[in-house]
């Protein structure tokens, strides 16, 4: 048979294509931009702090940061606060995706199973925090259990709904090719929801993340959350500062993470 | 006869109402035969694809292939949507093999046929692309490679080339004929376009909506293969007229004789 040269197949291999975009997205000038307003932003908080605004400035804050990794403290901090967040964001992530396609997949797991995710979803899970001290002492267990609660259900609603979403016409295709439901399930849900269920993580770490400071600030011995808790009662500003910092670096440090896994699991999609 | 459809009626409920998508359709089609399906939006015509390829079930009546009544999909009859259906985290060679993968066909016996179908409908070059790389009319031969590769022995094509440009259809169906003069296969092959129906086929049926129902059969006997000179001869012409007055003016058989009057709005849209 003759091969049929589409304008497309005769314009450009795909891969020089693809390529193509990807170099015009990464160009210097938005890093360069990037900077500047880093640059700029540091610039305003030194003036601010010069002018007078109980501010420390950002030498202040650099040296305070030195001494406290010198003495080991910021990196007890951060290692006890990445242990609570992962550990509570791994078991989140574990329990919400099985639950979300159970809930995708079966009518009836999901009419048993969506009231407790909905009533759940509307309590911030840092209101869960008195109860959960209550219930289980003031240890690790708590705060992990809410970092669990709030990874938990931010990933469960994202995969469920990713099940959901699958195209019907795909269900369709694999099953005129022969796939019966447990293959449809394996080869075509599970691909197809897994952009579903790597935007639901990423809004989950980020909800860990910020319930993760916020139990800290409230009843623990360790932490970054607990660090700036602690630094206030003293008035220290520049560990404020450091914790401050700490925390948005971490945060942005873990998301990324996530968008290149997101980036290299979901690469077929059409848009991005 | 390969296919059998045997006064076959499908109700949906809208609503309060009853839609009645088929009403007491049957219809015969030969080993090898390829027929194309042509009528206004809400004829039926997919619904009635959908019951032969097993993905709905008739209200009553029955569907027989191979003298076997139809209960969901099988291997024997391949399907080509006109959503493309590509799985799109698969690369071309992986979406054509998704099939032979659920026959349980080893690795290498998988690449080879995966091989043959892409070559055959010249997508060797881009076997490793990702769908999304892919023009529409790629992806549609893409499909076709993929229903192909499970070695149906009926394809049903529901408006295959229905969302490509004029140019990129012409080309498919002269290229869909040649393979399948060369992989012979039962077709019941649906569109709204005339001319492509009338090219196709060697027996074109009309259907007419509200109810659902097959409203004429024109046979084209007119020998394959066929190529531009076909499309641009007179006996085209005159089935492409019969064919057209068949489906666009079914409030009455002396309107479509007389071959004047312009179709109304309600009719011409499909």
């Amino acid at each position: 048979m003759a091969v049929i040269s589409d304008q497309t197949a005769r314009g450009a291999k795909p891969r020089d294509r693809a390529g193509g975009r990807t170099r015009a997205r990464a160009g210097g000038l938005p890093l360069l931009l990037n900077a500047v307003s880093i640059g700029l932003g540091i610039a305003v908080w030194w003036a601010l702090a010069l002018a007078g605004l109980k501010l420390p400035t950002p030498p202040e804050v650099v040296a305070q940061a030195i001494t406290l990794i010198g003495n080991g403290t910021l990196g007890k901090d951060v290692l006890a606060s990445l242990t609570r967040v992962l550990i509570g964001f791994a078991l989140g992530t574990a329990a919400a995706v099985p639950v979300g396609f159970l809930m995708g997949w079966y009518a009836v797991i999901r009419g048993l199973v969506e009231p407790w995710i909905q009533f759940f979803r509307t309590v911030p899970p840092l209101a869960i925090i008195p109860l959960a001290i209550v219930l289980m002492g003031i240890g690790e267990a708590p705060k992990i259990f809410v970092i669990f609660l709030a990874a938990f259900l931010a990933c469960v609603i994202s995969t469920f709904q990713g099940v959901v979403n699958v195209d019907r016409t795909l269900i369709n295709a694999a099953r005129v090719l022969g796939a019966k439901d447990a293959g449809i399930f394996a080869r075509v849900v599970v691909p197809a929801s897994t952009p579903f269920i790597l935007v639901g993580m990423r809004v989950g770490l980020g909800s860990a993340w910020a319930t993760l400071v916020a139990a800290e600030l409230i009843a623990a011995q360790q932490g970054l959350g607990f660090r700036m808790q602690n630094a206030q009662l003293y008035y220290d500003l520049p560990t404020i500062f450091v914790g401050l910092i700490s925390i948005g670096i971490l945060g942005l440090l873990m998301d990324r993470v996530l968008l290149m896994a997101e980036r290299k699991l979901t690469g077929w999609q059409e848009r991005r | 006869m390969k296919i059998s459809v045997q006064s076959v009626t499908k109700t949906f409920a809208l609503g309060k109402d009853m839609f009645t998508a088929l009403d007491e359709v049957s219809l015969d089609i030969a080993d090898n035969e390829f027929i194309t399906v042509v009528g206004p939006s809400g004829c039926g015509k997919s619904t009635l694809l959908n019951i032969l390829a097993g993905l709905e079930e008739p209200t009553s009546g029955r569907a027989l292939v191979d003298g076997v009544p139809v209960s969901g999909p099988g291997p024997e009859r391949g399907v080509i949507f006109q959503q493309y259906a590509l799985f799109p985290w698969l690369t071309v060679r992986k979406n054509v093999e998704f099939g032979l993968k659920t026959a349980g066909a080893g690795k290498a016996e998988r690449r080879e046929r995966a091989q043959h179908f892409i070559d055959l409908v010249g997508l060797g070059e881009f076997a490793d692309a990702l769908p999304k790389m892919l023009s529409g009319g790629m992806r549609q031969r893409c499909a076709i490679a993929r229903a192909y590769a499970v070695n149906p022995s009926i394809l049903l094509m529901d408006e295959p080339f229905g969302a490509l440009d004029a140019l990129t259809r012409v080309k498919l169906q002269e290229q869909l004929l040649d393979t399948w003069s060369q992989e012979q296969r039962t077709v019941m092959f649906i569109t709204h376009d005339v001319d492509e129906a009338v090219f196709l086929a060697n027996r074109v049926i009309v259907m007419a909506a509200r109810p659902g129902r097959i409203y004429d059969v024109i046979d084209v006997d007119l020998p394959y293969p066929r190529s531009e000179d076909f499309r641009l001869s007179p006996e085209f012409a005159v089935l492409r007229n019969r064919v057209w007055h068949s489906v666009y003016h079914q409030d009455g058989r002396s309107s479509a004789d007389s071959g004047t009057s312009l179709p109304s709005p309600a009719t011409a849209r499909s």
